[in-house]
């Protein structure tokens, strides 16, 4: 019999069609949005106009008075009910409806609840808000001041506006490292805020039946899981009498992990009302009021030798954090894996300060497309290397040669205590630098700007902690962050898969099927697979920071070999010889020594509700927890080649290559989607988003038409390569890959535009790198900064 | 983004539209592409008693050459016509070079060109090309038809010189005194991106000889910038370095930009400069290469 072919029953390394698009190239996606229940009631909600003001009264009178309303909410309702302030993600409490204060414009004032959205919106315009003005804090640099205005007077013990102190590292070591270097390169910079924007906004649709006492939510969230049980510690409702439902996502990129007030008033108004209530936020209403990303600055050093070895690196960070601490971060790590910066660098001692702030801005900080601050860490990481390597007059590619750990130094551990298991670090340096023509490409600078014309490359390297994570290190609210898979195989060998984790987009319908396959050789096309109903799937910690297919798709893997074993036993009952005496091969169990004596997965299956062996339970089905011994480490390389325009300032993009070490891939063509998806956000980073607030905290930016989201038009071409390097730990050596290029992009492009404009002296320009920006870098020859205006004193 | 209650008309010939407009009393508000109105609508904004949708409104779709040269352009010719013209390319450059870069390729199927006008918001591409080669606009209402000149036509940021019961029908460009030439040039931040600096230059040239020069802006004042005075110190002369550079200076000096998050007002300038420059430069080659040809 001829061994199956697993690219055809698409199992591992198959380009294998994304099984998911059939419905939403046709439009027949299933959103929150999509969703209508009988006798549905709608609610809009009212958002504060200012950014810090205390509240003297609101006047809900003429909004009841609009016919088709059916309740208005405001903090003294919630209030009445003990809701009007909630738990985040990060042991804090954010304002559900506000009572006392706002704290950021665009903040919950108020919700009604009418027949349909026009009618709410009609009746929000109508309710009357008396506001006392106070002083706004727009940024941590204006927070720590010692006359700030406080922001969070809610909270016992919080006389300042800081949020935490956090510290990691040798500061001694570190110490000694700077006294004893031969150069010391510092770097100071902001990481702008950016906003996920995922292209479905935020929305529940609460149902609350009076009869049963069941309460279903079906809403956009990329965790479910938590989600019920935060409402059922919330709105103390017992656990198992709370459904969450979370249908297709239209995108979440960490957006939709934050448990937000819509979803939690919706809920308070369909137990009052006992009808569903949706609401569903506009674009606006997403870019002023959920989880932004970054808003970072950066006091870096780096300690020097002057062959290039760095001997120490030292790093201050400084956070915006918005009025409330929401972002959620493993409890032990306030500002998410920051620390893990520089691990692909071989680094004797490093020391790490963090400092978190509330500001007068929609609570955030998430983690955009990132593993808990990666981004931000790899960025500084980048930039800093950037500079360095010019600090010593060494070569961008040398610099990093000198530095990355070498192949041979598995495991190793990081100056911040990660424990990095695997890579090739200068390989996949060399296949980038080979294909964007690194060795010519001085001379090509050179000739360029003898005709006026301005070239520049950029070089990012990084290694990311991706996949949390180990239960000794990783929770959420205490919960550990494992994950799960239950596989049920029916009786004709199709087969029903669940997990814990939940898709936005990232194909695990598609890419579970071929762990199946690839684990039990049943063809992809004969697996379902369900996620994000928290009635039917196993508990998991849902999808975000590129842990799907490190823990959830380990998961998979590992449910498909118990029921392999389970299938070994039924085979040997049905080929009539001693478990012992079988071998697998793909799909396929058979006689040791007589191959062609054997029976197929599928045999086993409907074995195992026909003729079932003495003792053994009826059934091919389980379920199989999963807790990762470590993250995984992907590896990247990415290099850009830009021509600056020295009369307007506008760059364009010559050449990107990206090199990624992702370990095993499982769709390729999935893989490259998302490191192209990847790349177009951090294009767009580099140059064009911009969110900011003015001196009283109005958010500029709060739009579609000013925060901009980069089109095919605009966006270039990348050239993708791979390098393969499998994960040691994980069950098929699979390693996270879905937002390595979001992390290591930015500074490529940075690095690049840099290169083509830092002989005028400049050493930074903050992102975006507009063009006024550039224009203005190298008019001047000195840095420009993306600090926001600080109210002056 | 729920829009505040309104009616909706969708009346099938212009007179009754301006009826229907003048009974509104200025609570009524006509569609045509409804890319910006809409928009608006749904920001509340905008909150019109009325929507007259002009759609349905026949023979207004056309763009067309006279045989004196005149271009007429009816109220509801999509951008994207224009776009995809076979006729405006080589007499009506400036348009032309406009034409691909209004808004996005979405934006540009439904748009209109004259409703583009009629919106007058500062950042407008049509507009400034309008102004720059000496439009008008026909306009009509209960007692008829008028014609307003392009550079009276826009009063202010989202402005027009449209009475509450009047529709611009017809834009209308003249005819150039000899060969047209010229282009629009814009800085943008992406496709799709109002202009944070934009220039419309139209140029009538009588072998290497300025016969007429026009020109306009866009994103860098309160309203659309007329800088047809400014260029005019090309008039009668030949495209010399010197005269293109005294001839961007000038306009740059008539710009009136904003510093905001797009740039400073000298960078602004500085990019109109920049771009006025661009376009003389490439005009002067280009006749250059036809001299040689």
């Amino acid at each position: 019999m001829a061994p199956l072919d697993e690219l055809k029953i698409g199992g591992m390394g198959a380009s294998r069609r994304r099984v998911e698009d059939n419905r939403f190239i046709r439009g027949k996606g299933n959103y929150v949005d999509d969703i209508v229940l009988p006798a549905m009631l709608h609610m809009q909600i009212l958002r504060s106009p200012v950014a810090h003001a205390k509240i003297k009264s609101i006047d809900t009178s003429a909004a009841w008075e609009v016919p088709g309303v059916r309740l208005v909410l405001t903090g003294e309702t919630m209030a009445a009910r003990n809701l009007a302030w909630m738990p985040t993600l990060s042991y804090d409490t954010q304002a559900v409806l506000a009572t006392d204060k706002v704290r950021f414009q665009g903040q919950e004032v108020a919700a009604v609840i009418a027949d349909d959205p026009y009618i709410a919106q009609d009746a929000c315009d109508k309710i009357v808000v008396e506001y006392e003005q106070l002083p706004a804090i727009v940024n941590p640099i204006q927070a720590q001041k010692a006359d700030a205005p406080l922001i969070r007077d809610d909270k016992e013990n919080q006389a300042t506006n800081k949020i935490f102190d956090w510290e990691i590292g040798d500061k001694t070591a570190t110490d000694q490292a700077f006294a004893d270097a031969d150069v010391v390169s510092k770097l100071d910079l902001h990481y702008p805020r950016s906003h996920p924007s995922p292209l479905e906004n935020c929305g529940s649709i609460a149902d609350y039946d009076r009869a049963t006492g069941k309460l279903t939510v079906y809403m956009t969230s990329q965790a479910p899981h938590i989600v019920r049980a935060a409402v059922a510690m919330v709105a103390e409702l017992p656990e198992h009498m709370v459904r969450i439902v979370s249908p297709d996502l239209g995108g979440g990129f960490g957006n939709k992990v934050p448990i937000y007030p819509g979803y939690v008033v919706s809920i308070l108004a369909s137990i009052l009302t006992e009808r569903p209530v949706k609401w569903i936020e506009s674009n606006s209403e997403n870019l002023i009021s959920t989880g932004f990303g970054r808003d970072v600055y950066l006091e870096g050093e780096l300690a020097l030798r002057k062959d290039g070895k760095i001997l120490g690196m030292r790093m201050k960070t400084i956070s915006d954090h918005g009025a409330f601490y929401a972002d959620a971060q493993p409890t032990k790590f306030k500002i998410g894996l920051m620390h893990s910066t520089f691990a692909c660098y071989d680094i004797p001692t490093a020391h790490l300060v963090s400092e978190g702030f509330y500001t007068n801005k929609a609570p955030g900080g998430v983690a955009y497309r990132c593993s808990f601050r990666v981004t931000e860490a790899m960025f500084f990481q980048e930039r800093m290397v950037h500079a360095a390597a010019n600090d010593l007059g060494m070569d961008q590619a040398e610099f990093r040669k000198v530095n990355l750990v070498g192949d041979d130094m598995f495991p190793y551990r990081t100056a911040f205590g990660f424990l990095t298991d695997s890579g090739q670090y200068q390989k996949c340096l060399d296949v980038g630098l080979k294909a964007i023509g690194y060795d010519t490409f001085k001379q090509e600078q050179e000739e360029a700007r003898k005709r006026g014309k301005l070239l520049g490359i950029g070089i990012s390297t990084m290694t990311e902690p991706l996949g949390a994570g180990n239960s000794r290190e990783y929770d959420i609210i205490g919960i550990k962050m494992f994950d799960s898979a239950e596989l049920r195989v029916h009786m004709t060998g199709k087969a029903l898969l669940r997990t814990g984790a939940k898709s936005q987009g990232q194909g695990h319908e598609t890419t579970w099927s071929q762990i199946v396959a690839h684990e039990l050789g049943i063809p992809a096309d004969d697996i379902v697979v369900e996620e994000g109903d928290t009635d039917s799937a196993p508990f998991g910690m849902g999808t975000y920071a590129s842990r799907s297919t490190p823990v959830a798709g380990a998961a998979v893997a590992m449910v498909s070999r118990k029921i392999r074993a389970k299938a070994r036993k039924i085979a040997a009952h049905l080929l009539e010889v001693s478990e012992e005496d079988i071998e697998w091969e793909l799909g396929r169990f058979y006689v040791r020594g007589n191959e062609e004596r054997g029976v197929t997965i599928q045999d086993c299956a409907l074995a195992a509700y026909s003729n079932i062996p003495d003792g053994l339970e009826p059934g091919l089905e389980n379920t199989a927890y999963y807790d990762p011994p470590n993250l995984t480490w992907p590896f990247a390389a990415y290099l850009c080649k830009v021509e600056v325009d020295a009369e307007s300032g506008v760059w364009d993009v010559l050449n990107f290559v990206a090199v990624d070490d992702c370990g095993v891939r499982i769709n390729p063509m999935i893989v490259e989607g998302q490191v192209m998806g990847g790349l177009t956000e951090a294009y767009a980073m580099a140059n064009m988003q911009y969110i900011t607030f003015d001196e009283e905290g109005n958010c500029i930016g709060a739009n579609y038409m000013d925060y901009l989201l980069p089109t095919a038009w605009e966006t270039p071409g990348f050239e993708l390569h791979e390098v393969v390097t499998p994960c040691p730990h994980h069950p098929i050596g699979a390693k996270g890959v879905g937002e390595c290029a979001t992390v290591a992009g930015p500074a490529a492009f940075v690095n690049a535009v840099m290169s083509a404009i830092e002989h005028t002296g400049v050493r930074n320009v903050d992102m975006p790198l507009m063009p006024n920006r550039v224009y203005e870098a190298l008019k001047t020859g000195k840095d420009v900064s993306g600090m926001p205006p600080v109210l002056s004193d | 983004m729920y829009p505040s209650r309104f009616d909706y008309d969708a009346p099938s010939t212009l007179e009754e539209a301006i009826a229907i407009l003048d009974q509104g009393g200025g609570e009524a508000k006509v569609m045509a592409g409804g890319q910006s109105l809409i928009p608006m609508l749904r920001l509340r904004f905008a909150s019109p008693e009325r929507v007259v949708d002009i759609n349905g409104i026949p023979d207004l779709e056309y763009h067309r050459i006279d045989p004196d040269g005149t271009l007429r352009i009816g109220a509801l010719c999509r951008h994207e016509d224009l776009e995809l013209s076979t006729i405006i390319g080589d007499t009506f450059p400036t348009l032309a070079g406009a034409a691909h870069l209004v808004s996005d390729p979405i934006i540009r199927t439904r748009g209109t060109f004259v409703g583009s006008l009629c919106h007058a918001d500062p950042q407008g591409d049509w507009s400034a090309t309008m102004i720059a080669l000496g439009g008008k606009i026909i306009v009509q209402g209960p007692n008829g038809r008028r014609e307003i000149e392009a550079k009276d036509f826009v009063l202010g940021p989202f402005v027009s010189a449209l009475a509450f019961n009047e529709i611009a029908v017809e834009a209308i460009v003249p005819p150039a005194k000899g060969k047209a030439l010229g282009g629009y040039l814009k800085l943008e931040r992406r496709v799709g991106d109002f202009a944070t600096a934009s220039v419309a230059v139209a140029l009538d040239m009588d072998g290497d000889t300025v016969t007429r020069a026009g020109c306009a802006m866009a994103g860098v004042g309160g309203r659309t910038i007329d800088a047809n005075e400014a260029i005019s110190v090309l008039q009668g002369k030949t495209l010399s370095s010197e005269n293109i550079d005294s001839a961007a200076a000038a306009v740059a000096a008539a710009s009136d930009p904003r510093t905001d998050h797009r740039g400073s007002a000298d960078y602004k300038r500085h990019i109109v400069e920049t771009f006025v420059k661009r376009v003389l430069v490439s005009v002067a080659k280009s006749e250059k290469k036809e001299a040689v040809a």
